[in-house]
């Protein structure tokens, strides 16, 4: 406890300017795993309709900062955090909430593409619906098409509905992942490296999908990849041993930073 | 090259060791085998599977084996699976983690102590020994060999279900239990399954823990309360007799059983093999 006052910051201090519009807000964010600190009072503010980019060498704290969003985190053994996430001005870490309703408005794609290998592709897209019981009949097929079509998959397997989820491509794969996080129509959706497991044309249909699922979407992506930052990202944080180093507009970031850690980042002089 | 010349003999010589030590342990097997086909399908007529022990069949003891394997199978495959489950997916507490020692310690339990246990449990309970030998403590017995398999074979088979897969259900917004039931176990259900038809094949051949607890019978099933036969059984009373003809009947019955165990062996195989 001693150690959340300790790295207490002013919130917003890397705001130059405060805007009324938020989707989400990380305010003051401590987080552990055991005993060894990952994350040091890290404050964010994710705005609608904006991709943020989440860059940092290995080990930064970036993919455990994004499962703080949808309070993944708390799901490893040990694992703890301190401070405030609101979606919508309403703090998710709040006692009356249900971690599970948060995770339905705020989706996540993983790493490694994960679809349910027993599931056949239109399952693993209504899956989300049909696990929380909420859709059932015509609209589901609708749900299914409208989400695929929007991960940009549709065209590629709607022959193939009845095929397991894990019978086409890692690239493929991952954009079924981004249909089935998308078929329950969250409000944020994060993504944590999605594309380090794929090849680069496999990677150019994400990056474009990214900038796609804006228009509809916050998205928060977590990137190990500065020049995918730079293409996708409105805007970009830095972070570097689990502090919050800079964040700013990306192309403020990547071409005047304010902050010499940053610039040598950018620059590949550490990573 | 003579140093190449060498590691290549030693390669040859480490493979003939291994395909000998592969004959060796095969030997036993077939022999077994053999010797079982060779005296055991004279034995085979309608009347055999037909009869009990008065009309010089072994009918009762399939038929105690089919009953006491199926009721133990109601009891042990919900339990063990359920069990199996809470270890594997909530089994990360001190509670937990002595009940998984205890577990694997049964699994190893000598099985001519699990029928006493049996046999005693009842008989303190009951009182007398009335029912002590009986279909129910022989399925009692038999649950209790059969629910340390199962747990440990589904909570083995669970665990291999990656991180991933619950993580991506967890984050669409279902509960725990859902993502068990509808992620996780389907994923699993191929060690399920094998572990399940191995612990049947395992307690359909066990015979130490029947002696103290159904006690073996001459006749068909004749109730809940009352002494049963049961293939391993009748084997085992059979070649003990000083008669020609029921030691005969044994090898029939040995057979018999052997053929059981190895369909079920062999459905196995072809449970895990399937996608």
């Amino acid at each position: 406890m001693m150690s959340t006052q300790e790295n207490t910051t002013k919130p917003n201090q890397f705001f130059p300017e405060i805007d009324a519009v938020v989707k989400m807000q990380a305010i003051n964010i401590n987080a552990w795993f055991g005993q060894k600190q990952i994350l040091k009072a890290v404050n964010l503010t994710v705005k609608p309709n904006t991709v943020t980019a989440i860059i940092g060498p290995s080990g930064c704290g970036k993919s455990t900062f994004l499962r703080c969003f949808n309070r993944m985190h708390e799901l490893v053994p040990n694992a703890k955090m301190t401070g405030q996430i609101l979606l919508d001005g309403e703090n998710i870490y709040d006692k009356r909430i249900d971690p599970v309703q948060i995770r339905r408005r705020v989706g996540m794609v993983f790493q490694k593409p994960n679809p349910f290998p027993t599931m056949s592709i239109y399952d693993n897209v209504a899956a989300g619906l049909k696990l929380t019981g909420a859709k059932k009949g015509d609209s589901l097929d609708e749900i299914v098409k409208h989400s695929l079509e929007q991960a940009t998959l549709w065209d590629e397997v709607k022959d193939d509905l009845k095929k397991p989820g894990t019978s086409i491509s890692g690239g493929q794969q991952q954009r079924l992942c981004i249909a089935r996080a998308i078929a329950l129509q969250p409000e944020v959706i994060l993504m944590d490296e999605p594309c380090s497991a794929l090849d680069p044309i496999a990677t150019a249909k994400i990056e474009k999908l990214v900038t796609e699922l804006k228009e509809n979407y916050a998205v928060v992506i977590v990137t190990h990849n500065m020049q995918q930052a730079s293409r996708v990202s409105d805007y970009t944080a830095f972070m570097y041993l689990g502090e919050l180093v800079e964040f700013d507009e990306t192309g403020q970031i990547f071409e005047n930073p304010k902050n010499k850690l940053t610039e040598k980042y950018i620059t590949g002089e550490f990573g | 090259m003579s140093n190449y010349s060498f590691r290549k003999f030693k390669n040859s010589i480490f493979f003939v060791l291994c395909a000998i030590c592969v004959v060796i342990a095969v030997i036993p097997l077939v022999s077994i085998l053999f010797e079982v086909v060779i005296r055991g399908a004279p034995q085979l007529s309608l009347n055999f599977f037909t009869t009990d022990a008065s009309k010089g069949g072994i009918g009762h003891a399939i038929q105690g084996t089919l009953i006491i394997v199926g009721l133990t199978s109601l009891i042990g495959v919900p339990v063990g699976v359920l069990s199996g489950i809470y270890l594997s997916e909530f089994g990360h507490n001190r509670y937990a983690q002595s009940l998984r020692t205890i577990n694997n310690i049964l699994t190893q339990f000598p099985s001519i102590i699990v029928g006493i246990t049996a046999y005693a449990l009842i008989f303190s309970i009951i009182g007398s020994s009335k029912w002590a030998f009986s279909t129910i403590t022989g399925v009692i017995a038999l649950s209790f060999i059969m629910i340390p398999l199962i747990t440990r074979t589904t909570e083995e088979s669970i665990k291999l279900v990656p991180n991933t897969l619950r993580e991506a259900s967890l984050a669409l917004g279902t509960h725990n239990w859902r993502t068990t039931l509808s992620v996780v176990l389907p994923t699993a259900k191929n060690g399920l399954v094998t572990g399940i038809l191995l612990a049947v094949a395992r307690i359909a051949g066990e015979t130490a823990p029947l002696i103290m607890t159904i006690q073996g019978s001459r006749y068909f099933f004749r109730g809940m309360d009352k002494q049963m036969a049961a293939l391993p059984l009748e084997i085992w009373k059979n070649s003990l007799q000083p008669s020609q003809e029921l030691i005969s009947k044994g090898w029939g019955a040995a057979l018999i059983l052997i053929i059981i165990v190895l369909t079920l062996n062999i459905a196995v195989r072809l449970a895990s093999r399937r996608k």
